[in-house]
């Protein structure tokens, strides 16, 4: 399942609704579950961020995160995949994505999770904006291969 | 009928709006899309391309009744 959301949410509480509602479909073959959560910080590039504004392109979103979630079905055998993701003003500390898979054995769960992630942050149309200490705006201009920088 | 073209980012800020409409030509690409409706800007590096929402190369060929759309490199999650 995928979800665009325009307000804060909770990431453990999505996941166990999500998972309650699912459960007879992972009930006994479930051997894996993978989560990645993905935060704000109050910093980035050398700079103090005290927000971000998050915009993308609604339909286009929807049919690139469908193809990533294709593409991880194809590559590893998936049970259910959940990915939602934060649009619209965003603070420190707010989420920006939850991805979420489960599968039978812990591989395809570890390898998937990962891989949505990565294509997620490459291909999704989304944009980041970020609001500095003094209030000047800069565009975050590429995503990082995700280590320290 | 023509093609509908939509800007993001800092494309949209740049161009000082989010949308166009082109008029259609035949054999018309993506670059001369961008060229007859900006002659006076040049498109910036990175810039990325989708028609109908799927990703494609500046010299792609369009068709009568697309949406096409030109943004930054994408910077999600």
């Amino acid at each position: 399942m995928i979800k665009i959301v325009e307000s804060d949410f909770n990431p453990y509480q999505a996941l166990e609704k999500y998972q309650a509602k699912k459960q007879e479909d992972l009930a006994g073959k479930q051997g894996a579950a993978n989560i990645f959560i993905g935060t704000m910080r109050d910093f980035n590039d050398g700079e103090a961020v005290k927000g971000m504004t998050l915009e993308h392109y609604p339909e286009m979103t929807e049919k690139q995160l469908q193809h990533v979630i294709t593409d991880a079905e194809a590559q590893w055998p998936l049970l259910d995949s959940l990915v939602i993701h934060r649009v619209g003003d965003v603070y420190p500390d707010d989420v920006l994505v939850l991805v979420a898979v489960w599968s039978v054995h812990r591989g395809a769960a570890f390898d998937a999770c990962r891989f949505i992630m990565e294509a997620l942050k490459s291909k999704v149309p989304f944009w980041k904006k970020e609001i500095l200490k003094d209030d000047s705006r800069r565009w975050v201009g590429k995503n990082t291969d995700g280590y320290v920088n | 009928m023509s093609i509908k073209v939509r800007y993001f980012a800092s494309l949209k800020e740049l161009l000082g709006h989010d949308s166009d409409q082109c008029e259609y030509q035949l054999g018309i690409t993506v670059l001369a899309v961008w060229q007859l409706l900006t002659p006076e800007k040049l498109i910036p590096d990175n810039t990325l391309a989708a028609l109908n929402m799927e990703y494609v190369t500046l010299d792609t060929v369009v068709s009568d009744g697309d949406e096409l759309a030109f943004f930054p490199p994408v910077t999600g999650g």
